[in-house]
């Protein structure tokens, strides 16, 4: 769960009609019993409600610092910094814990003191990338209204269609924005454009979209310079800290099959002349990293344009490497056939899980992955197959 | 040192008779795909598209066409398996900073 309890003493105080997950709430109207105080609950203010309220933050969002009062009723107001509960649920969602679930309420929010001329920003309702917005916001006055994305970053939401022209206008609509400011222009992730026709949205809401820039921390020069944008701000990167941040969810993707492999292997040491030793499992941990880790950390230095070669390249170097050492150590050695077993599989497992990383860089191509997973998928899988028999054979005589 | 994928597979095409020189194109297009040559845009470096769409989606006289999808492995896989259109199942990938404000 998002909402851990809160140690507070007037918990009493609660608001009983008040719930965590309502998305529809920002278009109900009319409902002066319900409304809520949308502070945290270790502050909750004993304050008269005094209208509508248009967005429903949920009972524990620790980030909510107070309120603004609207001409359609009152809106939430955001922290601008992130504090260390906020940074230690994002590396929790990065390792894969509550990564599906980490939303808020989408609806309208203010950050700063904003009013009828303050700026609009979209953002989505995946909470690493609010929090990644909020923080970099710190001294504006900006409206922010969250899009129900189901909880999705705004790139892959608009890939799939959940940030799109329907929700985008339904809540533009519902919020009443109309009513709260005397402009008509919404600014959107430019990343969000690949869902969005901005034409449209201005045809069915009155609102005119402007692409704002791709980064977060861009958007404070991008408010400040008249809405003007450069080129750099309009341009995907991928950083080596970008790639970095993604590894462990790589990592963790593997947990299961490795376990069944070595589940696998214990097995087969029943049976098998030779059982198999630290030297294979260091082997296959080592093709894991090379794939998840190695290989998106040095993606752009590695030679070649398929992912799969590149961390097949890098698994070959690994279980040479391997295999030196393997010689050292043990006066026998690996025999003929195990050797060639080795170099079949362990590359093969590397290049595999470095070809899933296409879906977590930012500028691969549809087109392009069908081109490299053409040759790799059958290669990789005969070259597991006979690599995992010779292994197999090696041990078992 | 600059991330690049492969040459001559993309399969974004521009029709310039269409074009109106709106700059729609320039302004979403994450990779600087397009310039503006002579009052209309033009495909400047075609190799670094990745098929997202969003050219093509906010071009006004529709010149742009460019057939769309995930650019994930794991995701075309699966697709395989279960003869389903591709969908990138891998949500929140693209969770850095950089990919999403
Ligand atoms: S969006 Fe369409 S009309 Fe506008 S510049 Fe690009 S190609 Fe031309
Ligand atoms: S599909 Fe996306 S990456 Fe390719 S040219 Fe269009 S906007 Fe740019």
């Amino acid at each position: 769960m998002d909402n851990q309890n809160c140690s507070c003493t007037n918990e009493k105080k609660r608001p009983t009609a008040e719930t965590t997950e309502n998305p529809d709430c920002s278009c109900r109207e009319n409902q002066p019993d319900q409304v809520i105080n949308a502070v945290s609950c270790c502050q909750m203010l004993p304050t008269q409600p005094s209208g509508n309220t248009v967005t429903r933050a949920g009972r524990n969002a620790h980030w909510i610092i107070g309120e603004i009062d609207t001409p359609i009723g009152i809106v939430p107001v955001i922290a601008p910094s992130l504090n260390k509960k906020d940074i230690l649920d994002g590396w929790k969602v990065r390792w894969g814990i509550n990564r599906m679930n980490y939303k808020i309420n989408p609806g309208l929010y203010g950050m700063g003191s904003p009013d009828q001329d303050s700026p609009i920003l979209v953002s989505c309702n995946y909470k690493l990338s609010f929090d990644a917005l909020r923080k970099e916001l710190t001294g504006l006055n900006v409206w922010i209204l969250v899009i129900d994305t189901n909880g999705i970053n705004v790139w892959c939401a608009a890939g799939k269609g959940s940030f799109g022209i329907k929700e985008i206008v339904a809540r533009l609509i519902g919020t009443r924005l109309k009513e709260i400011v005397s402009h008509r222009k919404i600014i959107l992730p430019q990343l969000g454009a690949s869902g969005v026709k901005a034409q449209a949205v201005f045809k069915e809401s009155g609102f005119r979209v402007i692409y704002g820039p791709i980064r977060a921390r861009d958007i404070k020069a991008f408010l400040e310079a008249d809405m003007m944008i450069s080129d750099s701000m309009r341009t995907v990167s991928f950083t080596l800290y970008d790639r970095l941040v993604l590894t462990p969810i790589e990592l963790v993707g593997t947990i299961k099959q490795s376990l069944m492999i070595f589940g696998v292997l214990l097995l087969l040491n029943f049976v098998v002349k030779e059982p198999f030793g630290l030297i294979d499992v260091g082997a296959y941990v080592g093709a894991v990293l090379t794939g998840c880790v190695l290989t998106p950390v040095l993606l752009p230095v590695i030679p070649g344009r398929a992912f799969a070669f590149k961390g097949w390249l890098l698994g070959l170097m690994g279980t040479l490497a391997i295999i030196a050492f393997s010689h050292q150590t043990i006066s026998s050695g690996i025999s003929l056939v195990g050797l060639f077993g080795y170099l079949l599989i362990f590359p093969a497992i590397a290049a595999y899980y470095a070809m899933n990383f296409t879906g977590s860089s930012t500028f691969t191509s549809h087109s392009g992955v069908q081109k490299e997973m053409r040759v790799a998928v059958p290669g990789l899988l005969f070259s597991i197959g006979a690599g995992g028999l010779l292994l197999l054979i090696s041990h078992l005589f | 040192m600059k991330n690049r994928y492969f040459k001559n597979v993309v399969s974004l095409k521009l029709d310039k008779s269409r074009c109106v020189g709106c700059r729609s194109c320039l302004e979403v297009c994450p990779h600087r795909v397009f310039e503006l040559f002579e009052g209309q845009s033009r495909i400047r470096d075609k190799d670094a598209c990745m098929e997202c769409g969003a050219c093509a989606m906010n071009c006004p006289t529709d010149a742009i066409t460019v057939k769309t999808g995930v650019g994930c492995a794991s995701a075309i896989l699966k697709s395989i398996f279960t003869g389903a259109e591709p969908s990138c199942e891998c949500d929140n990938s693209h969770e850095s900073d950089s990919s999403c404000c």
